[in-house]
């Protein structure tokens, strides 16, 4: 190759040239790993995940175990006027249709909790819009603006339903502990007790392992040093955002398999494992 | 023990190029970038190659090997099997020089357009105080070695030519977010973020994060921090309400200097 081509400049380039001048390297990536798993399993997992929900939560029973005060999360809290009495903590004011779920307004909050969330953002940007796909790999769209405008811009009310979410765990907790119950109506222990609490353990979790709460807590100080109480939460919380993708797999886990048990328990398939009571 | 090892090296210019197959002898505890010094000293004289440290400090060799920005110098030869072909390119969002040399000069240009740090007016240098914690904080976005492969791998401007005039990619992303997490800083670092430098078109798909050879956490702790901060100034009515209830600056913290 001619030195000369080192100051090439832009005007004097030829019509092949590339834009911007890059190389013409023909492949659109070259990379010889399997990029395309984590992708593909996230779509089928995700997925998955979704349509179980969506046919759960418009069942309408097998939701609430009487004899145990067992409520499952995809129902609580359980705010339609179809709910069960008992299971409904918080009132009854949604009408009875079946095109709403029982805990429509908390589904709705804990979805967009979870769209707008940075982890699944990037698990969903990558794997279903391909934006892209993966590292290295051209980006499926011709044109890319980000979250720079609408409707994209709206991901940056994550913190609001982070505030919701907030509140919906302490929700989640509050079912848990009323499931300690025993078909006589005193203290009861039993596997559906562990699963629950198990549950809520790792919902507490992946809230306050969220970006927004780690922001909220320190991060948008800046003097650690004049606020040592926030520095010390920020630090702890940064702890858990260091697992939040992990944390955002596990919780949708532990849901599906609070829901299912509590299902089987409810529907009679299997009877609850019981320890006291 | 030797063996001889099957690589593929672009070879070219910005008028065009194309990857030329050589057979290169590989010896134990090697790493790609002696393998492109052999290619140099035995078949390719005029094989272009930028290095300099050959200890992953001076962030000079970037390339990317079967596909992925790596520092070739930092890249083993016994990650790879002995019968895997080995591709080694230019990195792809900067205009090529020649063979695996390009003109990283974006770089510098984005680097020129952030202010550099702004002192509170009323501390003369060598006033500035700073504690420990508050220093810790920004010392990660500071091991950056300049390799620019997180800007090389980030699809706002790798697949997308037209975004480099408004986007600043991760690592003078990042810049901005240690000004603004300094205490002393005095400029409106969020403002520009979202205006100037395109924080705005990140998507947090993390390959920055993938890709950093000081393993820094770019998107965790510089891109999502920053836009969290962005959303506290423009987004967020809340705080919004609460400045204006307390009579509070918007970002409290910067006028201080009591630390």
């Amino acid at each position: 190759m001619a030195s000369g081509t080192l100051d090439t400049p832009a005007s004097s380039a030829p019509p092949s040239r590339r834009p911007g001048g890059r190389a013409a390297i023909v492949a659109r990536t070259l990379r010889t790993d399997n990029w395309r798993k984590a992708p593909i399993l996230t779509v089928v997992l995700l997925t998955a995940w979704i349509v179980i929900s969506v046919v759960r939560v418009y069942m309408q029973k097998w939701y609430w175990v009487e004899d145990y005060h067992y409520l499952t999360p995809f129902y609580s809290p359980c705010f339609s006027t179809g709910c069960v009495p008992e299971a409904a903590h918080f009132g009854r004011f949604l009408p009875d249709w079946p095109i709403l779920p029982y805990a429509a307004p908390s589904l709705a909050v804990l979805g967009l909790f979870r769209f707008t969330c940075y982890y699944y953002r990037k698990a969903y940007y990558r794997s279903y819009w391909g934006s892209p796909p993966a590292c290295g790999v051209p980006d499926l769209h011709k044109s890319y603006k980000g979250e720079s405008r609408f409707p994209l811009i709206l991901q940056n009310s994550h913190r609001y339903f982070f505030y919701t979410a907030f509140v919906l765990s302490a929700v989640n907790t509050y079912d848990a502990l009323l499931a300690f119950h025993s078909p006589g109506g005193g203290f009861g222990l039993g596997l559906g007790n562990f699963i629950l609490v198990g549950n809520v353990i790792m919902l507490w979790a992946y809230t306050l392992s969220c970006h927004s709460c780690r922001h909220l807590m320190g991060g948008r100080l800046r003097h650690f040093s004049k606020h040592p109480v926030r520095y010390r939460a920020w630090t702890q919380i940064s702890r858990l955002t260091g697992k939040h993708m992990q944390l955002a797999w596990a919780t949708l886990a532990t849901l599906l398999i609070t829901d299912l048990y509590i299902m089987a328990v409810s529907a009679g398939w299997i009877s609850d494992l019981r320890l006291i009571g | 023990m030797g063996y001889d090892h099957h690589f593929r090296v672009w070879r070219g210019d910005d008028t065009g190029g194309e990857l030329d197959d050589f057979s290169v002898e590989v010896n134990d505890g090697e790493v790609v970038l002696d393998i492109i010094h052999r290619l140099q000293a035995t078949q390719a004289p005029d094989l272009a190659v930028r290095w300099n440290c050959k200890a992953g400090k001076c962030g000079s060799c970037s390339a990317e090997v079967n596909g992925k920005p790596r520092l070739m110098c930092m890249t083993r030869m016994s990650t790879f099997d002995k019968d895997e072909v080995v591709t080694v390119t230019p990195i792809r969002t900067f205009p090529v020089i020649r063979d695996l040399v390009t003109d990283v000069s974006y770089n510098y240009e984005k680097a020129r357009e952030i202010p550099s740090f702004v002192p509170p007016a009323d501390l003369a240098p060598g006033e500035y105080r700073m504690q420990q914690v508050d220093v810790e904080r920004s010392q990660e976005f500071r091991k950056c070695i300049e390799c620019f492969m997180c800007n090389n791998v980030c699809h706002v401007i790798r697949d997308h030519e037209e975004n480099k005039e408004q986007f600043a990619g991760p690592r003078y992303l990042m810049r901005v977010a240690e000004l603004d997490m300094h205490p002393l800083d005095q400029a409106d670092r969020q403002h520009e973020a979202q205006e100037q430098h395109g924080l705005g078109m990140c998507n947090i798909t993390k390959c920055c994060t993938e890709v950093c050879p000081e393993h820094i956490k770019i998107t965790d702790n510089a891109l999502i921090p920053m836009k969290e901060r962005v959303v506290d100034r423009r987004y967020d009515p809340l705080v919004w309400l609460g400045n204006k209830i307390l009579r509070r600056t918007p970002d409290r913290d910067r006028s201080s200097t009591t630390d």
